[in-house]
């Protein structure tokens, strides 16, 4: 038995790349904020590009509390419900290019979000990773992590609870 | 007295992110605090209902509980947060402002503890909760 000849290496990227876009860029607020996603595989890194506007503290100066918790927020969000496109997109269920034109599946709803701040942060860019540790039926459980210079010194982190949405939720 | 709330309204207002999101402060004094952010297409979370992000939420929710807590008459100065949870009860509805209310119910030497309440027009159904652990600073 041969198996079938994997795709080439640009278009599986391309598939995967169009598809985080579509998802990313539909929401004005992360795009407000000029946050932007890296993927390595399934994995997702999120990049808080630094700007004055994000400021809570001038005399610091020191990032939000509020943006802290917002970047978090998001990075939640757009991780757990890329976890649930994933299998979609790679089986050909999904195709990217309907996401790009705006065919969307509905969002994960935030039900609770808890912030630790750990350190101020600095005046300079910020990355994120989540981790879903628990997708159920209709709730999940995501904890997310954030550092500036050294990824062993977190300066934030958060655990959220998400109600699914069900037309995601039944196909996994 | 007048002198303190005079200060936390100044610093509120000088907070770069605080005026870039449009909060208001409508209130301050003895502990508590009202902040307002109206409607804006950019603080949009789902491009399908209009509904604002949650981050959004959070972010006047925290900048309203630490205006609470540098009002609070035993608050040498400022304040950082420690940890604030948010409980999303509903989406707020589109077009309508937000308006947070937080109340610093508690101060140690070094710790505040914060409620807060977030609104849109109908009073009755809160949007959010919040609730959150300040620092006490000694200054600015």
């Amino acid at each position: 038995m041969s198996r079938p000849r994997p795709e080439p290496v640009q278009v599986v990227k391309q598939r995967r790349d169009a598809a985080l876009a579509a998802l990313v860029n539909a929401v004005p607020y992360i795009r407000f904020l000029n946050i932007t996603f890296d993927r390595r595989g399934d994995e997702l890194t999120s990049v808080l590009h630094f700007d004055d506007k994000l400021i809570g503290n001038p005399f610091l100066p020191a990032i939000h509390g509020g943006v802290t918790a917002a970047f978090l927020e998001v990075t939640s969000v757009i991780t757990l419900n890329w976890s649930h496109l994933w299998p979609r997109i790679e089986s050909g269920e999904l195709d990217p290019e309907d996401l790009a034109a705006g065919k969307l599946p509905r969002q994960p709803k935030t039900i609770d979000f808890t912030v630790d701040y750990l350190r101020s942060g600095l005046p300079r860019d910020a990355y994120a990773r989540a981790t879903v540790n628990r997708s159920g039926r209709r709730y999940a459980s995501v904890h997310v992590e954030a550092w500036q210079d050294h990824k062993d010194r977190l300066f934030a982190q958060a655990t959220g609870h998400f109600l699914i949405p069900q037309d995601s939720a039944s196909k996994g | 007295m007048a002198d303190k709330t005079k200060l936390a309204r100044q610093f509120i207002e000088a907070i770069p992110h605080a005026r870039e999101l449009g909060m208001v402060l409508t209130e301050i004094g003895d502990g508590t605090a009202e902040i307002t952010m109206a409607y804006d297409k950019k603080l949009i979370g789902d491009p399908e209902t209009g509904v604002i992000h949650g981050g959004a939420v959070s972010a006047v929710m925290d900048t309203c509980c630490g205006a609470a807590v540098m009002s609070h008459p035993s608050a040498p100065g400022g304040t950082a947060t420690i940890d604030l949870r948010i409980d999303y009860m509903r989406a707020a509805t589109p077009g309508q402002t937000i308006v947070t209310r937080a109340t610093c119910h508690h101060i140690t030497r070094n710790v505040a503890f914060v409620r807060a309440t977030a609104m849109d027009d109908d009073v009755d159904r809160p949007v959010a909760t919040a609730s959150g652990a300040f620092t006490v600073e000694k200054g600015f």
